[in-house]
């Protein structure tokens, strides 16, 4: 469990990027905080494993308050996936994904043996193994930068938007890998998205961020799209007027559902055609 | 080309002492230079400061180095290693700024990448700025190496022999080919050095060959 208490971020150029802002984030469930470019998502994650300290509040991991761990030890317990993976170019893929076991001193051998069944779980060929970063695809990028954060065996993986640089389809294939690999390995995971379809589908508590980091909404996609506890929430979701925001219409065949825009969005299931 | 044919053994000599010259103040100059380069690189304070010194030494007259520092050294004028001195105060001259703007050329992104996932700061400093910076870094030391060769020949000057002997010998006398025939070595060797120190930069950073940018 990670805990935010009235954590506030001032940078020194004067920006708030988060003003007093308290969440919990559960274990072993994924939490996604969604919102636009200035909602000072990624400074919240970033917070979780020390890249950003709090000018003020406190960040609690199972009770521990992060502050009193060495941000270097914190930063190798804690995964740690970024857009454009983050891959070091110099090493090759099996060296980038054993790089954590490696610097807490796991022998390199061992490290590297593990590395490949890494590979596996990812979903990656193994003779991939020895190339480097820059040989392969977008996708493989990002794969090998899951596999690097999943290495030393993390209870915390945190993602900063983690898809975002990848085509829609290969996007779509990665958000199911993540939903499958959640199931298999019951890792607490904290998401940072600006695309609330995204936040939708991976997240079971999603947190929607206006700017300064300001809660809008927490609940789970069900909860949120039931019960939108504002006009900007319904805005951000879709809802009001957006590919969310559905109507019935009555056709010669059948009633099917149509967005705002009034594209078709679907049938009325159940009913005949 | 008589000349050059009666007096191989003399220009095989002379090669060997102008390469056995060249090379300390290289390798001298690139440990000098790393520090240097990163306290350049590093603290605003000292960028300056480093650059601007640097910059300097690199503009003072290659003779006057070589009368002034013995003053300082309280060695013999006409000691090699005056001229190895003056030689590696060249190099580290050209390699500090280079290693400075190789440091500060490496992609932040993967700094903090690596930063985020767990690299001390002098582990990162090691295995991933400096490599990631090697590309600029080896660039600058080909400069530094191809201009200490030629620089070699200045030593002449002070008595230490290398192929600036076929230039002044070759002066005095009038021998025309003897002094191209400095010419066109001290270019050999630079370019078989320059050579040989992409080859290393291709063994040391294979990765470096893959189109990727730093």
């Amino acid at each position: 469990m990670i805990e935010f208490r009235s954590v506030s971020k001032v940078f020194p150029d004067g920006t708030h990027a988060v003003d007093d802002f308290s969440l919990v984030i559960p274990a072993r469930k994924t939490t996604v905080l969604v919102g636009s470019s200035g909602s000072g998502k990624t400074t919240l994650l970033r917070m979780i494993n020390r890249m950003v300290e709090p000018s003020s509040g406190e960040i609690e991991i199972d009770g521990e308050s992060i502050l009193s761990r060495d941000p270097v030890q914190l930063r190798r317990s804690i995964g740690y996936v970024m857009q454009n993976s983050g891959l070091l170019p110099h090493f090759k893929v099996i060296d980038n994904v054993a790089t954590v076991p490696i610097l807490t001193g796991v022998p390199r051998k061992t490290a590297r043996a593990q590395a490949l069944e890494l590979l596996d779980t990812v979903g990656l060929n193994r003779d991939l193994a020895n190339r480097y970063p820059s040989q392969l695809s977008g996708g493989q990028q990002q794969r090998v930068g899951v596999a690097r954060g999943l290495a030393a065996n993390p209870n915390i993986l945190l993602m900063d938007e983690p898809f975002g640089a990848v085509d829609p389809i290969v996007r779509a294939d990665l958000q199911q890998e993540t939903i499958r690999l959640q199931r298999d390995l019951d890792k607490t995971v904290v998401f940072v998205t600006h695309d609330i379809d995204e936040a939708f589908l991976l997240g079971d508590q999603v947190v929607i961020l206006e700017k300064g980091a300001k809660i809008a909404q927490v609940g789970s996609p069900t909860e949120i799209v039931e019960n939108p506890a504002s006009d900007f929430v319904a805005d951000f979701i879709g809802i009001k007027h957006g590919k969310r925001a559905l109507t019935i219409k009555k056709t010669a065949h059948g009633s099917i559902l149509v967005d705002s825009e009034g594209r078709a969005a679907g049938v009325l299931a159940g009913e005949a055609p | 080309m008589t000349w050059v044919l009666n007096n191989l053994g003399l220009l095989w000599e002379l090669s060997v002492q102008h390469v056995v010259l060249a090379i300390p103040p290289i390798l001298v100059g690139f440990v000098i230079a790393v520090p240097l380069g990163y306290l350049a690189y590093r603290f605003r304070l000292t960028r300056g400061l480093i650059l601007t010194i640097t910059g300097l030494l690199y503009t003072i007259p290659s003779l006057a180095l070589l009368v002034v520092l013995p003053v300082f050294l309280g060695i013999s004028l006409l000691s090699p290693l005056n001229l190895s001195v003056a030689l590696t105060i060249y190099a580290v001259a050209i390699m500090a700024r280079s290693v400075s703007d190789a440091l500060g050329s490496v992609d932040p992104a993967i700094r903090q990448s690596a930063t985020a996932v767990g690299f001390g700061s002098a582990r990162r400093f090691w295995t991933v700025d400096f490599p990631l910076a090697g590309p600029v870094i080896l660039a600058g030391v080909r400069v530094a190496a191809v201009s200490t060769i030629s620089l070699v020949t200045v030593g002449i000057l002070i008595g230490v022999q290398s192929l600036g002997y076929l230039f002044t010998n070759g002066f005095e006398r009038r021998i025309i080919p003897e002094i191209l025939a400095g010419v066109v070595l001290v270019v050999v060797i630079a370019l078989v050095i320059d050579y040989l120190l992409a080859l290393l930069g291709r063994v040391l950073m294979p990765w470096s060959r893959m189109g990727v940018s730093a």
